[in-house]
């Protein structure tokens, strides 16, 4: 038979302080583990830095994809396979493409060009204006990329861009790579390899696979640092903007376009 | 003068449960092709990087223009103080909250990731006005629904009324500003980049809104077997040319502006004379079956006294504004981006300086469809619920009108 009391059951108490305590401690310690474990490596990056590139177009070599293939194989882009009912045509208008090569003839002179386009890193980029999340953003290093946990994949940023830099992802993602992640419904663009320049390299893939081929078109840099080779490649030469009328401020810059 | 009464909206089930049941089944139709395209991904649908917006965003904009422009009769009412107006004030309100639902929810199932629309409503990036128009659109369900509310309660609510309705008439004017600046403030694409879109915009939502609310109001009343008066619909009627010229006379003075910058001289040949489909939707969708025939079935003698007319036309004005919708969207997609001014581009595997292809999938449809569904689904159901529909809307008697 049990024994009736009108004392409170002080057990129960207990077992509700206990519960309370584990149930904080279980919410809490992930987020305090979290910053203890980066709290070596999260410097983040500075705007005493501003990465840029210098695209010297009379290198860039007529037929060349060489930095297109570097730059699908360091993000992954060349495992990603076109859906079975899906035609070439339109895969091809709907597959990520980072870096691009385009051939331009001069209306008035008739003079051939050809470039690598890409994401041009504005210091006023449009595509972070127009973002209602702020995944699309720029870092003080300079770098303009997409936040793909806060990107919902509206394409605003898309219809924003002067450069038509941007890819969405139309189809399920079999396999990635380890230092470009994607996934259906979000949106990315040219990072300017920011993993590999966060680890420490100097390089970007295609700037790599420019080099490698023999054309050396491609120099990438701190634009800020003044004894930098690009630095020093920016003052000896005259170059110019992609759609300088914008005011953009492009961290990529191009001579004899 | 008489005492206006209003009355749920009844009528014998088999007409409006088969009506609803209708409706149902477009929605569930909507639904199914929302899970094809976000199961396998928008590569199902006619989108692509080089048209990133496609059908389900011109049904988006179009509805959420029309919702704005469907509260105009409530202004006319309240802010305006047209007596005429006042008692289909209700009915208005209802409709525009029906209209911007069914926007919506097109628009956010043709996102990427719907599933992340919770980090649409809590970060917010007060630059974009995707970010500001999150807000117009929740502050417009809000303020419509205060404004319903003292438009029918008339113990409590009658002293909010004023104020209540100015407060929705400059909502709703920024709301359509906004939608119009998603384009005016893109200074990328050549068709768009225009401040005269926002106030374009505008005229376009008068237009298309009171549009939707003949027929809904029309439709409403035959479905219910109730009457409305000669004077009332000469007098929506009549406004609906009014705007309907008004829309003709911004496109005019949208293509004069660009007609006169040299830059804008291509994107002008490509929407006006050589851009096929878009040419065909402007010329014989927008200018013809949207505007000149509307306006000649609205104000010709001929056809002063037929409803059949007013009804046409009202169709007639929205098919027309959804083909105006489209040559904005996607005709302004399709016409390529000038990246390398002064330059032929010979070769690019990312289609520079070619024109884009774009063919709607039957899901995109169907979702845009049911967009317009939901939104004639939520006012037909409120409707029943509320008092929102005058029992009969004869004409008052000589002199009472004031």
């Amino acid at each position: 038979m049990s024994k009736h009391t009108d004392q409170p059951d002080m057990k129960r108490r207990e077992f509700l302080g206990k519960t309370a305590i584990a149930a904080t401690a279980a919410t809490v310690a992930p987020g305090v583990m979290l910053t203890v474990a980066n709290a070596g490596s999260d410097e983040g990056v500075s705007s005493d830095t501003r990465w840029g590139m210098l695209i010297d177009t009379n290198k860039c070599a007529d037929g060349c994809a060489a930095c297109v293939d570097a730059c699908n194989k360091e993000n992954g882009i060349d495992i990603l396979s076109k859906p079975e009912d899906q035609s070439d045509e339109m895969w091809n208008a709907q597959r990520p493409q980072w870096i691009r090569k385009v051939k331009l003839k001069d209306k008035q002179t008739g003079v051939v060009t050809n470039l690598p386009m890409m994401c041009q890193h504005c210091e006023h980029p449009p595509c972070e204006d127009v973002c209602p999340t702020g995944a699309s953003l720029k870092r003080a290093d300079g770098i303009v990329m997409v936040d793909r946990h806060t990107c919902i994949g509206c394409r605003y940023c898309m219809m924003a861009c002067p450069y038509k830099a941007r890819s969405f992802i139309h189809s399920n993602i079999a396999e990635q790579v380890v230092n470009s992640p994607r996934g259906k419904g979000c949106v990315e663009s040219c990072n300017m390899c920011a993993p590999r320049i966060d680890g420490g390299a100097t390089t970007t893939a295609c700037q790599d696979a420019c080099m490698k081929d023999g054309h050396q078109a491609i120099l990438f840099g701190d634009m800020k640092d003044p004894d930098s080779a690009i630095s020093k490649a920016l003052k000896e030469k005259s170059s110019r903007q992609i759609r300088a009328d914008l005011e953009l401020n492009t961290g990529v810059r191009y001579t004899d376009v | 003068m008489a005492k206006m009464h209003y009355r749920e909206l009844w009528c014998e089930s088999p007409r409006y449960w088969g009506g609803l049941a209708l409706l149902a089944f477009i929605i569930m139709l909507g639904m199914a092709a929302t899970y094809h395209m976000e199961h396998n991904g928008h590569y199902v649908t006619g989108m692509s990087n080089q048209v990133v917006w496609g059908l389900p965003h011109v049904f988006a904009i179009f509805l959420i223009v029309a919702a704005s422009g469907a509260l105009n009769v409530a202004s006319i009412g309240s802010v305006f103080g047209g007596p005429m107006y006042k008692p289909l004030g209700r009915f208005s309100g209802l409709l525009a909250i029906g209209l911007l639902a069914g926007g919506l929810a097109v628009l956010v199932l043709d996102l990427g990731r719907p599933d992340r629309l919770i980090v649409a409503m809590t970060t917010y990036n007060f630059k974009s006005i995707f970010a500001w128009n999150v807000i117009l659109y929740s502050g417009f369900f809000a303020i419509v629904g205060l404004y319903l509310w003292a438009m029918m309660d008339r113990r409590y609510g009658a002293p909010y009324y004023k104020p209540l309705g100015f407060t929705a008439f400059f909502w709703r004017l920024a709301l359509t500003t906004g939608t119009g600046s998603i384009f005016g403030f893109l200074v990328a694409r050549e068709a768009y980049d225009a401040a005269i879109m926002a106030p374009m915009f505008i005229i376009m939502s008068f237009s298309f809104g009171l549009a939707f609310f003949i027929i809904s109001l029309m439709a409403a009343y035959w479905w219910a077997g109730r009457t409305i008066g000669e004077l009332r619909m000469t007098k929506l009627k009549n406004l609906l040319g009014v705007f309907v010229g008004a829309v003709l006379y911004f496109t005019l003075v949208y293509h004069l502006t660009n007609l006169y910058i040299t830059q804008h001289y291509s994107v002008e040949a490509f929407v006006l004379l050589n851009g096929g489909v878009y040419t065909t939707m402007f010329w014989l969708g927008q200018v013809v079956v949207g505007g000149v025939i509307p306006l000649f079935l609205l104000y010709s003698p001929a056809f002063a006294h037929s409803r059949l007319a007013i009804a046409s036309a009202s169709l007639l004005v929205l098919i027309g504004g959804f083909f105006q919708v489209y040559v904005i969207v996607i005709g302004g997609q399709a016409f390529p981006m000038n990246v390398f001014p002064g330059k032929e581009v010979l070769s690019s595997s990312f289609y520079d300086g070619a024109v884009a292809s774009y063919t709607p999938s039957l899901a995109e449809g169907m979702l845009g469809v049911a967009g317009i569904a939901i939104a004639m689904t939520l006012v037909a159901v409120a409707s029943r619920m509320l008092k929102v529909l005058p029992e009969n809307l004869e004409d008052p008697d000589e002199g009472e009108i004031a």
